[in-house]
């Protein structure tokens, strides 16, 4: 379980995170919703360690891990697989190249291995036959399902995906929510996705949760958010224009 | 809580306080990357592939500029001290001032500022894009240093190929000084090397190879820097690739000077 107790960052004077608390039940899908620069990719750098918060504790599985460093960090992070907004996959290599640089770094496994589970983990994600091609040639969907394989290589624990169907078109969108369940299907992974695809993304979640000015205003299944009274979850779920505040 | 403003009197002290305090973070930040950097280099595992990759990278793409700027530099001093020293009758004298010229001082500072201006500011642009593409942030998540991976080789690779590039620029040069004083001036070919084996010495080669190897580290210290610190998008890269020539080639001639100063 993830659980992460008042936590709060400001950049300079503007305060992104205050007080904010949340539990991940392991194995479950949480949904982070919220509107762009809500603060929902600092959220998330807080729990893989790539941002300190200015007060408040992040646990994973009863581990503090807001203090850690080096060594006990990386040791935290080899449980998890990440899947970047833009997909992070390394320019100068091959999409195979991508898929199994973790294995290739992080596990001590025989080369013929490593080309077996990268060709396995490209095929779960529907992409058998574009390994040898570098990510600038391939389009845009099909990088972030490299990315997806790529972070699910190492069959990690926790899975975070930050905004994984940014840019795509809504059957991609879909596709890549479907692969998402199949995949927590498969490997039961805990899965932490930050997204703002409204409605689609209640379809995955086992749980949602309504990030506003750096507070988690809301939490709870995909049919009581759905049916929330808030005003704020409402409006964003509706995708209400800013001046129907206050009517 | 808000911080009460200062009386107008006192913010000229508020404004250099908070430069001053902005200089000192950075400086620490710039040595605190060095030292990881140097930890990296020393401890196991060491990335081999992306050690040649960095050679391949600073010094074999480079080699084009190298030869070209070495053999042209080379050519100018040649007819340039020529002229100068016809004048007193001790043109003679051309092989061992080209070549000392060379060897102790232009062939260190042109090669480095050279390979600042090819390979350096590639090395900020790359590492800066993979900042902003967040491809940094996956080798960390994937709990894979970085530095090991992209600064480390760089530095390693800055230490191995400056002096190459140095010894090649050299050697071009001497030639190029060749070309103008005895194929186009006239000079004796016996004149021109034998006055050099006389007065160049080991001491000179050393100076030179010293300078180069201090330049390379210095080069890929501050451009790997750079681009791990980039700012904000395309505007972010650019910024610091400028910035990273430009203080990288600032840094080849005040510690040049330095060097100068200390060796002998």
């Amino acid at each position: 379980m993830i659980r992460v107790e008042g936590l709060r960052k400001s950049f300079g004077r503007q305060a992104v995170l205050r007080d904010l608390d949340l539990e991940v039940a392991t194995g479950s899908i949480t949904v982070i919703i919220g509107r762009s620069g809500g603060g929902k990719s600092v959220f998330l750098k807080h729990l893989i360690g790539l941002v300190r918060p200015d007060a408040g504790r992040v646990l994973v599985d009863g581990v503090e891990i807001t203090h850690l460093t080096g060594r006990a960090l990386d040791g935290i992070r080899r449980r998890y697989g990440v899947v970047f907004q833009g997909g992070a996959l390394f320019d100068s290599m091959s999409c195979a190249e991508n898929v199994a640089f973790p294995l290739r770094e992080k596990l001590r496994i025989p080369a013929d291995e490593i080309a077996k589970r990268v060709e396995a983990a490209l095929a779960q994600v529907g992409l058998e036959g574009v390994g040898a091609k570098l990510p600038a040639e391939i389009s845009g969907g099909m990088r972030k399902r490299v990315a997806i394989a790529r972070a699910l290589v190492t069959e990690p624990e926790i899975v975070f995906f930050d905004e994984p169907t940014t840019g795509l078109d809504p059957v991609l969108v879909n596709t890549i929510h479907h692969l998402i369940l199949d995949l927590h299907r498969r490997f039961r992974f805990t899965a932490l996705v930050v997204s703002h695809e409204i409605p689609e993304i209640f379809e995955i979640a086992d749980t949602v949760a309504m990030l506003h000015e750096g507070r988690i205003v809301e939490v709870g299944p995909p049919g009581a958010i759905q049916a929330s009274a808030n005003r704020i979850v409402r409006q964003f779920i509706r995708g209400e224009p800013d001046s129907s505040e206050g009517h | 809580m808000a911080e009460r403003p200062l009386a107008p009197a006192l913010r000229p002290f508020e404004v250099v306080g908070a430069r001053t305090f902005s200089v000192v973070d950075s400086l620490g930040r710039f040595g605190t990357f060095f030292v990881d950097a140097l930890v990296a280099i020393v401890t196991p595992p060491f990335k081999l592939r992306a050690f040649i990759d960095r050679i391949n990278y600073i010094g074999f793409r480079s080699l084009l500029i190298i030869l070209l700027t070495g053999a042209f530099t080379g050519m100018v001093l040649g007819l340039q001290v020529y002229l100068t020293l016809v004048r007193f009758g001790s043109e003679a004298f051309l092989g061992p001032a080209v070549a000392l010229s060379l060897i102790r001082e232009l062939g260190p500072v042109l090669a480095a500022l050279m390979v600042t201006g090819r390979a350096g500011s590639a090395l900020t642009a790359e590492i800066g894009i993979m900042r902003i593409t967040e491809q940094i942030d996956a080798l960390t998540v994937m709990a894979l240093n970085p530095m090991r991976y992209l600064v480390a080789p760089s530095i390693l690779a800055g230490l191995v190929t400056f002096p190459l590039m140095t010894a090649l620029f050299d050697v071009v040069g001497i030639f190029g000084g060749y070309l103008v004083g005895v194929e186009l001036l006239g000079l004796s070919p016996g004149t021109y090397f034998g006055e050099m084996q006389t007065f160049v010495d080991m001491k000179d080669i050393m100076t030179g190879f010293w300078k180069s190897v201090s330049f390379g580290v210095v080069v890929t210290w501050v451009c790997t820097y750079k681009g791990f610190n980039v700012g904000h998008g395309a505007e972010g890269v650019a910024r610091a690739t400028t910035q990273a020539v430009v203080l990288s080639s600032v840094l080849i001639l005040v510690w040049d000077y330095f060097m100068g100063s200390i060796l002998p």
